[in-house]
This record gives structure tokens, C-alpha cells and sequence, in this order.
């Protein structure tokens, strides 16, 4: 049978692959450059039995998403750049109550109400640091309709694996854009739920190591009753402030993530003509799309270019990104920004080759040819 | 026999935090008695706070407990309820927690009218952080931050909830012990948003401020402030001047959000509604 096939917009496609995943609730705010996210989903998700709410703001919209979380329904947010400043407060709650849950950001501009209809990719740092002390971040930044599809899939089986809030990263032109799209069949693309206790319930804690450094978390409302706080906590989950258990729990938090296996397992990356390339040109989300044209104009006058896409932003692609950089003679960092990710790739080619940017935040697409002209610079 | 309270509390989980005379641990005994009265299944209620003194409480009690960011507790608490409406969810938290920080939360969940009861514990003050004045600290007095008195006119929380849209408020004091239990019960029975306030006292950070030689003191004065809603319909204006009502203060039935949204999902899947 022919798959399911769509003209699709790429807010709709995170929608849709929201149920796909498994989502039973969605709590929102109205933002643009991202509300079709939220509109898709107050229609789908009550035909399969999940719950629509819109709060009365971004901050309560994170809570009632990391509330529903809590019953064990698989939870969503989206909203834009402003809209993740306000929730900041509550990601941190998230990563240290660890209560999966998938945040979709649609970049736009800013700082501030910034331009509400551009496309931008400013959030990029503030998906790492954006909540106060230290944590972990799992965030994605796909380029196209269908990998929001895929993506967005992937972001709620981290947030459910790794027990964390997992952001989907894409810009106002991904989100708006109009792809033809494959609806994978059920099954074809993979599900994972979250881990449930399978101890006593007098003996379940819920953040007991013995199980590894992911936890398994029961659901409000099951046999297991325990307690949740925003406070640093033992494995027990109640407050404490004895220096070793703090520390051992904060050290976790970010060890779950990247740890080698973690990295592995999370890390995603498309190459493209890199084999070879003496210059790498280093772009994501829809700049990927005239970073990928760049380079094959750039071939065909003989200039041997390539194209490293992140699809995980975070944790950055570390290892990878450090050998390019002994491979080429230059990274072009091409990013709808002043320069974010340039500073990562930076930091991991510590020196290794020339690295230089591409960076416009008017509201326009960063076209081919500027990346071009960028490449010939350096070359 | 006396009643037995150890057996809605965790073990090794007291003492509290409350200092001496605090009126939250008489607060937190009515709603041990309530929840107890209720029949409330301990894996199936929820308790959700924010932060400050009172919103300590959950972690003592042996439920579902679920402390969260400074004025969220109403925000958490409706994803808890929309996701699994079958739960019970008791929301309890400060007058600061409540009103200010978390103001916008409060109104609008009794808006929805959504199957929540929510205590307020109203001890006029921010105790936990040093006594700063809350929106319900009295004009004219005393605080860390009014070292002048006070200039901000008061939020009056139980006529906010019934402006708001909750579905029943009503308003006791930790004077009034045996009534707490009987209103948050009765609030817990209630379909839809409930509120109730329990004004109490904060020796510590507001009654040193202002004038109150002892707890006693502090007491007499819930006491003396308090007036039966049936009381003070045959009062005046002028007797009822200074005073707050206590009862139940408001009742209406009235959609209930969680059930409305039932109706949502059978119009989405061809159903009767």
C-alpha cells in the first residue's frame, strides 16, 4: 500500500509527528512564528483521546506540561525565542526533577519582541545555557518538513530515554515552509516510552543509581507515591543540602547525557562531500539547504568543499567537529545570528585550521552566494 | 481517641521546617483531617505547592506530593488534573506564592473552574525569605520592605477567587481549628475550583513587626477579626468595619473544566456529546 503522503507545513508536521509519538498532551501559549504547532494539535490530539490546553501564559504552559508529564502522558510544548525566555524557569525544573517533556522553539529574531515573522536562529545558545546553574541539553535542529517529522519523533524518545526536556530547534523557514511529506507507518519509525519501576513500591526512589544514571520514573496516580521538588534532592527525592549527595545528583544530570555512550547514541550529524573537502562549510536548520547549494556551485568550479549539518545541536558534536578541523583548511560557520555555534566549533577545533562566519540577522535567508563568497575568502 | 495523624504523614519526616507557634501546623492538621475525612485514596490525590513555608508542606504528607517553582503550584496542578482527571489535586501554598507570583496562575484556574481545591495558607507576610510584605500584608503595617508602614492597599484572596470564577471559596482562620477540616472537606466534595483561605499567624517575621506581644496575641486576633457570614448579615457596615467573614463565602454549580473537555474529545471522535 502507498504511504500516506501530504503538502505539509513544517509546524504542521511537528503536529502530527507529536501523535505519532505518542503525545497526550500539549500545553501552550499563542506565539508566532509557532502557533500551527499548537492549532494541529487542538485538533488531533482529543481524536486520540489527549488533552489540548492553552494557559493563560509561557510560564504556566511549561508547568502544566511537566504536571501531565508527571501522570506518565508523553508532553509537549511549542512556542518561539520569547516564549523559551519566559519558560527558562521551568526547563530548570525539568532537568533537575528530571521530567521528560519536548520543548519546539521556532526561532524568529530578537533579543525581545525582536521580529515576530522573520526567521532567525538566535535561541541556539539559549537551548544550552537557558535556565540558571548548571545542566544538561539535548536539542535538535532539523532542516526540512520531513525531518521535523522524524526529529520531533526523536526529541520525545530522548526526553522519555534520558528523562530530561529535549528541545526541537528548527527557524521560521523550516516552520513555514511547505514540503511534500511521508507519513511513516506506525511502526516504522521507533517509539521509545520511558522506563517504569520495577520495584516494590515501598522500596521505589526516584532517582535511585542502582538503576544506572537514568532512573526509572513511575507516573502520579500509579502505585508508587513519592515526592517532587525543584530543590536539590537525594535519591530519595527529598530535599538536601549535604555537600556529597548534591553534588553526586548535579554530577549526574549532566554525566547521563554526555557520557561517550550518550553522545553516541544522541549525536546526529549529515556529511555531505566531506571525504575530501578542504573547506567545510558548518550549517543547520534552513541554512543547511543554501550551505548544501553552496557547495555543489563551489565543486563545480573545482573548489573542494563539504557540508557538516548538525542535526543535534546539543550536546555539540564534539569529536567530530575537532577532526574536521585537522582535515580542513577552514570551517565556515553559516548561522542566522551574530555568531553562536561558531563559538562552539571554535572551542573544539582549538586552533586546528581558519575558522570564519557567515552570520546575517535581518530577517533574510543567508543565500549561496554569500557562503560562496565567504569560502572563496578563506580558501 | 486521639486522632491519629501519623498515618497521612511520611515516616521520618518530621519535624517540620514551621518555627514555634507558626499557624501552618495547625493549617496543615485540618487538612490531614480533611483529606482523611474525604476517604481520599493516598495513590490516587495529588498535592501540589510552590514555594515558601507553607508550600513545605507536601513533602511531609504521604501522597503524591509535588513541590514546584515559587507561584506555579496552580499551573503544575492543572497538568496533573487535565492529564489524569481522575486523580484528586489539592493545591496549597502562601499568600504570597499565590497572589503575587503566582496571581495570574490562581485566577486562572478558578476561571476554568477546573476540579482542584486549593488552601491558601494567608499569614499576611513572605516568612520564609525574611518577611517582606506580600499582597496581603495589612496597609499601615510593619514589614522588612515597609520599615514605614506599608503603603500597597490588600488583595481581599477569597473575593479575587470569586471574582476570578472559582465555584467555592470559603474562609476560616487557624483560631478556628475545627472548622478548617469541615471546609476544606466540603471544598473537596465540591466539583470544580475550590478555595479555601486559612488566615493564620507568622510570629516570627510579621508579628514582631507589629505589636504582638505572643502567639496569644496573634491568636486573640484571628479571633477577634473573624464574623460568621451569618453573623454579619445582621451587621453594619460600621460593626463589620476591620472585620473578615469566615464560612462558606460562596457556592455554585457550575461546568466543570476537566468534564467539558471530555465533551472536547467525544465531538473530536463522532461522539454524542
Amino acid at each position: 500500500m502507498a504511504k500516506k503522503v501530504a503538502l505539509l507545513q513544517g509546524n504542521e508536521v511537528c503536529a502530527h509527528a507529536a501523535v505519532y509519538a505518542g503525545a497526550q498532551f500539549f500545553g501552550g501559549y499563542p506565539i508566532t512564528p509557532s502557533t500551527e504547532v499548537a492549532e494541529v494539535l487542538s485538533v488531533e490530539l482529543p481524536k486520540v483521546g489527549g488533552k489540548f490546553i492553552q494557559m493563560e501564559d509561557e510560564i504556566a504552559a511549561m508547568a502544566s506540561v511537566i504536571g501531565a508529564s508527571l501522570t506518565g502522558a508523553k508532553s509537549i510544548t511549542a512556542t518561539s525565542g520569547p516564549g523559551v525566555s519566559l519558560k527558562q524557569e521551568l526547563i530548570g525544573y525539568a532537568c533537575i526533577a528530571e521530567i521528560p517533556c519536548v520543548i519546539v522553539n521556532v526561532m524568529r529574531g530578537g533579543p525581545s519582541t525582536g521580529m515576530p515573522t522573520g526567521p532567525g536562529q538566535s535561541d541556539v545558545q539559549q537551548a544550552r545555557w537557558g535556565t540558571h546553574g548548571d545542566h544538561a541539553a539535548i536539542a535538535l535542529a532539523p532542516s526540512s518538513c520531513q525531518e521535523i517529522f522524524s526529529e520531533t519523533v526523536r526529541a520525545f524518545n530522548l526526553a522519555e530515554k534520558y528523562r530530561m526536556p529535549v528541545q526541537v530547534l528548527y527557524d521560521e523557514i523550516v516552520g513555514h515552509m511547505r514540503e511534500r511529506i511521508e507519513f511513516p507507518e506506525p511502526g516504522e519509525l521507533e517509539v521509545i516510552d520511558r522506563a517504569k519501576p520495577t520495584v516494590a513500591p515501598e522500596q521505589y526512589k526516584p532517582y535511585d543509581t542502582s538503576f544506572g544514571d537514568v532512573p526509572p520514573l513511575a507516573a502520579f496516580g500509579s502505585e508508587y507515591r513519592f515526592h517532587v521538588t525543584g530543590l536539590n534532592k537525594a535519591q530519595d527525592g527529598f530535599p538536601t543540602t549535604k555537600a556529597e549527595l548534591v553534588d553526586d545528583e548535579q554530577r549526574r544530570q549532566i554525566r547521563k547525557v554526555e557520557n561517550e555512550t550518550a553522545r553516541a547514541d544522541i549525536e546526529k550529524n549529515e556529511e555531505y562531500l566531506t571525504e575530501d573537502a578542504e573547506i567545510i562549510v558548518f550549517a543547520y536548520g534552513s541554512i543547511a539547504r543554501s550551505a548544501r547549494y553552496a557547495v555543489n556551485e563551489l565543486r563545480k568550479e573545482g573548489i573542494k568543499a563539504g557540508l557538516f549539518r548538525p542535526i543535534t545541536l546539543w550536546p555539540f558534536p564534539e569529536k567530530r567537529v575537532a577532526a574536521l578541523a585537522k582535515q580542513a583548511k577552514a570551517i565556515v560557520v553559516a548561522e542566522m545570528n551574530l555568531g553562536q555555534m561558531v563559538h562552539e566549533v571554535e572551542r573544539v577545533s582549538k586552533g586546528a585550521c581558519t575558522i570564519a562566519g557567515v552570520f546575517r540577522v535581518d530577517g533574510e535567508p543567508i543565500n549561496p552566494g554569500q557562503i560562496m563568497d565567504k569560502v572563496k575568502e578563506v580558501r | 481517641m486521639a486522632y491519629d495523624y501519623e498515618k497521612s504523614i511520611r515516616p521520618g519526616k518530621l519535624p517540620h521546617i514551621w518555627c514555634p507557634g507558626c499557624g501552618h501546623g495547625i493549617a496543615m492538621k485540618g487538612l490531614i483531617r480533611a483529606m482523611d475525612t474525604c476517604g481520599l485514596d493516598k495513590n490516587n490525590t495529588a498535592i501540589v505547592s510552590g514555594i515558601g513555608c507553607a508550600s513545605r508542606l507536601p513533602g511531609y504528607m504521604d501522597y503524591c506530593t509535588l513541590h514546584t517553582a515559587h507561584g506555579r503550584a496552580a499551573a503544575f496542578a492543572t497538568g496533573v488534573k487535565m492529564a489524569k482527571p481522575e486523580m484528586n489535586v489539592i493545591v496549597m501554598g502562601g499568600d504570597g506564592d499565590g497572589t503575587a507570583i503566582g496571581g495570574n496562575h490562581f485566577i486562572h484556574a478558578c476561571r476554568r473552574n477546573i476540579d482542584m481545591t486549593y488552601v491558601i495558607f494567608n499569614n499576611f507576610i513572605y516568612g520564609m525569605t525574611g518577611g517582606q510584605f506580600s499582597p496581603c500584608t495589612p496597609t499601615g503595617d510593619k514589614a522588612s520592605t515597609t520599615p514605614y508602614g506599608n503603603p500597597d492597599p490588600i488583595f481581599d484572596i477569597s473575593k479575587l477567587a470569586i471574582g476570578a470564577g472559582a465555584t467555592f471559596v470559603a474562609r476560616t482562620t487557624a483560631f478556628h481549628a475545627t472548622q478548617i477540616d469541615k471546609l476544606i472537606a466540603e471544598g473537596i466534595k465540591h466539583k470544580g475550583m475550590s478555595v479555601i483561605e486559612v488566615l493564620d499567624d507568622c510570629p516570627t517575621t510579621y508579628g514582631r513587626r507589629n505589636k504582638f506581644r505572643s502567639v496569644v496575641d496573634m491568636m486573640k486576633r484571628l479571633k477577634e477579626i473573624a464574623v460568621p457570614v451569618a453573623a454579619a448579615s445582621k451587621m453594619t457596615a460600621e460593626q463589620l468595619e476591620g472585620k473578615v467573614l469566615t464560612g462558606v463565602l460562596y457556592k455554585e454549580d457550575k461546568p466543570e473544566y476537566c468534564e467539558q473537555y471530555a465533551k472536547v474529545i467525544a465531538k473530536a471522535q463522532g461522539r454524542a456529546v
